[in-house]
């Protein structure tokens, strides 16, 4: 195994300013992975040209890919930094390249603003309305099966990863993107979260709701926490047209 | 005052949401500040579970048995009142996640299913999979949205604090922030204040902690006056996996469902884990505490951990690892541990439920933290703590599963504490410190990026890391602890001397990062001389020349005051007004 590491970074100070490939050769140590990479660079911020230049910006915090903090672009795949073992991405001498998320507004370098996702669980309304903090006593009795459906959508990191590399997750069609939708199967399911089961899917049913999906099922295949993406989004559709045809000739 | 105070809470982890939902329900206005998007704070990694005595078992579980369990578990040193009040809680607090959809794991007849942690006999953690912090959090994290929809909540989020407002008369009436993206310094006024941002491990370099977890808000405070209580007070998690950039963390849940600690009898063992007969292999921690087995707490299992490797020299291959077992269980129970299977499987490569594990101690939490009252409230009036910012509850070490509980409580009883406070705040004078305390700030901002000195912030991090975890964590010596703290001296004097690769005024996370650089290496020496002070064993703090408990001189509490530039160390007798102190002893059968 060679010694040093090639790396290639997109990068770009400002949303307004151009984007520039830097290059960089890093040492290289067993187990290392694109986070202890980029900290490396951070300890000594200088070109393959022996030019100075800044530690490289992006988002991390856990490092054991739950935060869903550091996803971005790695040899040209949406994953997450943290799991991205250089082991694994170095083929010959062919350099590792780095690239922010392309379908995010830039903040900086590897940073992106992902804050749509947010927004998008807000007009949702992903959220159980319980009465109060106060003691209300237990919750409803749930059987496993239920929980062994609700367990692994409730596993969703908020990466955006799934709406990356989603064909239809783009500015014409507004698609609020899967994340969004296993979000709504999830609460739906809930005995309690049920209560806005039909606030969620007229929420879906209108311009960038479930419709837009084209079932590429490029996310389920992207997903770091391989949530059930396809079956939410498919399962969530019959719910909105259910909704659709019963709200035709009830309201 | 005003009839809806002003509140800010900084930090959205467990503590910090649970503060915000309560204000937000009784009515008040909350600024949210965090430097990650709440959602990806540090609570998440939190895999195990979460206590309650609910007693859903059949054991004979109690409130009390959980209250003297944590007690015990904490050496003592916890004040006893606060930690009566959060175990009386527990019942209700897990009802309420429950309520909330929290997917925890549940029983045939669909009731909440408990597993066994350590420190305890009784079943008591209430568990999603195993990833249960990420579950909480979620679960907060979707109330305080709801709030946020309904204007009840400003969040303030890739926004980091700097230091709190002080009126002429010692009062907080407000915060100083910086916003990491326009690197703009402000401040926002608040009748109240909550503090909420968790541990300290990037002071030990590497961790099972989060790159946020610096400590850096605690020390600001810290050095603006809170006391510092228990710093020295660190927990070694024994169950880590040694990593390149941090060490992942391998929940006590693994061992909960069964998992086993070992290592082969033999020195100069050549087989491969799996095909090393029963007989031949070391199962030291079940041998040694026949009643408790792999799951004594969590200090006495790193001690245990650390003294098989280097003083037995039976690590395995000599490394500093031992084998945490999994493969002999059951497929329903290793399907209770998919979350922490998984990170093994991505991060090491081997499949844990083929291949014994192999782990060590790492760094884990903080048991000391700002000093507060019974009603979370530090030293300095309206400047409130809770969660494992604060000090209180986990005493010389925590029990597992007992921080998220500590974390909703302390957040529930912090929210409405500083919403009583603030409506009978008087009116503040002037603008109540504002103007002077954003030109302390703007000065140190300057101050920075004008320093044209040698030092790479980077590197004198790692030089604090590698000093605090040599010399400050599972075992301690006088000398080394003089030793580190006369190089926290010369860290704190280089890193006046930074010069910054990147001085821009956007997104520049160096410039952020050389500020918590400072702020940890104050703290650092908190926790070095608290350390140095304590001429005694007691939880987590243990010194081979002071091997015993001692209580007629140690049974109090360590505070430490930023006097002349430096910590000054006094102490404050324990609560034991409810259980009264006994030796500490797991090894019995």
């Amino acid at each position: 195994m060679p010694s040093i590491i090639k790396v290639e970074i997109k990068r770009q100070a400002s949303p307004d300013s151009p984007a520039v490939t830097e290059k960089f050769e890093v040492p290289y140590r067993p187990n290392m992975n694109i986070t202890s990479l980029l900290g490396e660079i951070a300890l000594n911020p200088t070109t393959i040209t022996g030019q100075a230049t800044t530690p490289i910006t992006y988002d991390s915090n856990c490092l054991e890919e739950i935060c869903g903090s550091c996803a971005m672009l790695i040899n040209g795949k949406a994953r997450m930094a943290c799991s991205a073992l250089v082991d694994k991405l170095r083929s010959g001498d062919e350099p590792i390249t780095l690239a922010p998320l392309s379908k995010f507004p830039i903040v900086r370098d590897l940073s992106v603003d992902r804050s749509v996702l947010f927004e998008n669980l807000k007009a949702v309304k992903a959220w159980v309305p319980i009465d109060g903090t106060y003691d209300l006593g237990s919750g409803p009795r749930q059987i496993p099966q239920i929980q062994e459906q609700r367990y692994p959508l409730s596993n969703c990191i908020s990466c955006t990863i799934c709406m990356e590399v989603c064909p239809q997750f783009n500015d014409s069609t507004n698609f609020v993107g899967a994340a969004t939708i296993a979000q709504v199967k999830l609460f739906n399911m809930d005995p309690a979260g049920a209560v806005l089961k039909e606030e969620r899917l007229r929420a879906l049913a209108g311009d960038g709701g479930v419709q837009e999906c084209g079932f590429a099922q490029n996310c389920v295949e992207a997903c770091p926490k391989q949530l059930p993406l396809t079956e939410a989004i498919s399962d969530v559709s019959r719910d909105v047209i259910f909704q659709g045809v019963k709200d035709f000739f009830t309201l | 005052m005003a009839a809806s105070p002003r509140i800010i809470v900084v930090g959205g982890g467990l503590a910090g949401l649970a503060a915000v939902i309560k204000i937000a329900e009784a009515g008040g206005t909350v600024d949210l500040f965090s430097i990650v998007p709440v959602k990806r704070s540090h609570s998440v990694c939190a895999q195990g579970g979460i206590n309650a005595a609910k007693d859903l078992k059949g054991e004979g579980d109690s409130v009390l048995k959980h209250f003297d369990d944590t007690v015990y578990g904490g050496d003592f040193l916890a004040n006893q009142t606060p930690v009566k009040n959060m175990t009386a809680q527990g019942p209700a607090i897990i009802d309420l996640l429950d309520r909330m959809g929290v997917p925890f794991n549940r029983t045939p007849e669909g009731l909440l299913d408990f597993r066994r942690f350590g420190g305890t006999l009784y079943q008591r953690t209430a568990f999603a999979g195993a990833t249960t912090g990420q579950q909480l959090l979620y679960a907060l994290d979707e109330q305080v949205r709801r709030y946020e929809s309904e204007g009840k909540v400003t969040k303030y989020e890739g926004w980091e604090f700097l230091s709190s407002v002080l009126d002429s008369k010692g009062a907080c009436r407000g915060i100083t922030a910086m916003d990491l993206r326009t690197m703009e310094t402000r401040t926002f006024p608040a009748e109240a204040i909550i503090i909420c941002t968790g541990g300290n491990g990037a002071i030990f370099g590497k961790s099972t902690n989060s790159v946020v977890c610096t400590g850096s808000a605690q020390s600001a405070l810290y050095q603006q006056g809170a006391f510092y209580a228990n710093g020295e007070f660190i927990q070694v998690h024994p169950t880590a996996i040694p990593g390149e950039d941090k060490l992942r963390l391998m929940s006590e849940s693994a061992r909960g469902e069964g998992g086993r600690v070992w290592v082969p009898r033999d020195r100069s063992e050549k087989r491969v884990a799996k095909s090393i007969p029963e007989a031949d292999r070391y199962y030291f921690l079940e041998e040694r505490y026949p009643k408790y087995g792999n799951l004594v707490p969590r200090d006495i299992a790193t001690r245990e951990i650390f003294k098989i490797v280097y003083e037995d020299n039976m690590g395995i291959d000599g490394q500093p690892m031992v084998y945490l077992d999994l493969t002999h269980l059951p497929k329903e129970r290793l399907h209770k541990l998919e979350g922490i299977l998984e990170i093994y499987e991505k991060f090491v490569g081997d499949d844990p439920r083929e291949v014994p594990m192999k782990i060590f101690p790492g760094v884990h939490y903080t048991m000391g933290g700002l000093w507060v009252d019974f009603n979370q409230q530090t030293n300095i009036p309206g400047v409130f703590a809770a969660g494992e910012a604060d000090y209180s509850i986990h005493g010389a070490n925590r029990l597992g599963a007992n921080s998220l509980l500590s974390c909703i409580y302390g957040g529930f009883v912090a929210g409405p504490q500083a919403v009583a406070y603030a409506k009978a705040l008087p009116a503040q004078e002037g603008d109540g410190g504002h103007a002077a305390e954003l030109q302390r700030q703007k000065e140190k901002n300057q101050s920075l990026l004008s320093s044209s000195g040698t030092e790479n912030p980077f590197k004198i991090w790692r030089e604090l890391g590698d000093t605090m975890t040599k010399h400050a964590t599972i075992v301690r010596y006088n000398s080394g602890l003089d030793e580190a703290d006369a190089k926290l001296v010369e860290l704190l004097h280089r890193a006046k001397n930074i010069n910054l690769s990147d001085k821009s005024q956007w997104a520049n996370t160096s410039f952020a990062f050389a500020r918590q650089l400072y702020n940890m290496l104050e703290l650092a020496r908190v926790i070095v001389q608290g350390a140095r002070l304590r001429d005694e064993s007691r939880g987590a703090h243990y010194k081979p020349d002071f091997p015993n408990r001692n209580d007629e001189q140690f049974l109090k509490t360590t505070k430490a005051a930023f006097v002349d530039g430096a910590p000054s160390i006094t102490y404050e007798d324990v609560d034991t007004s409810h259980i009264k102190p006994r030796p500490r002893v797991y090894s019995s059968s």
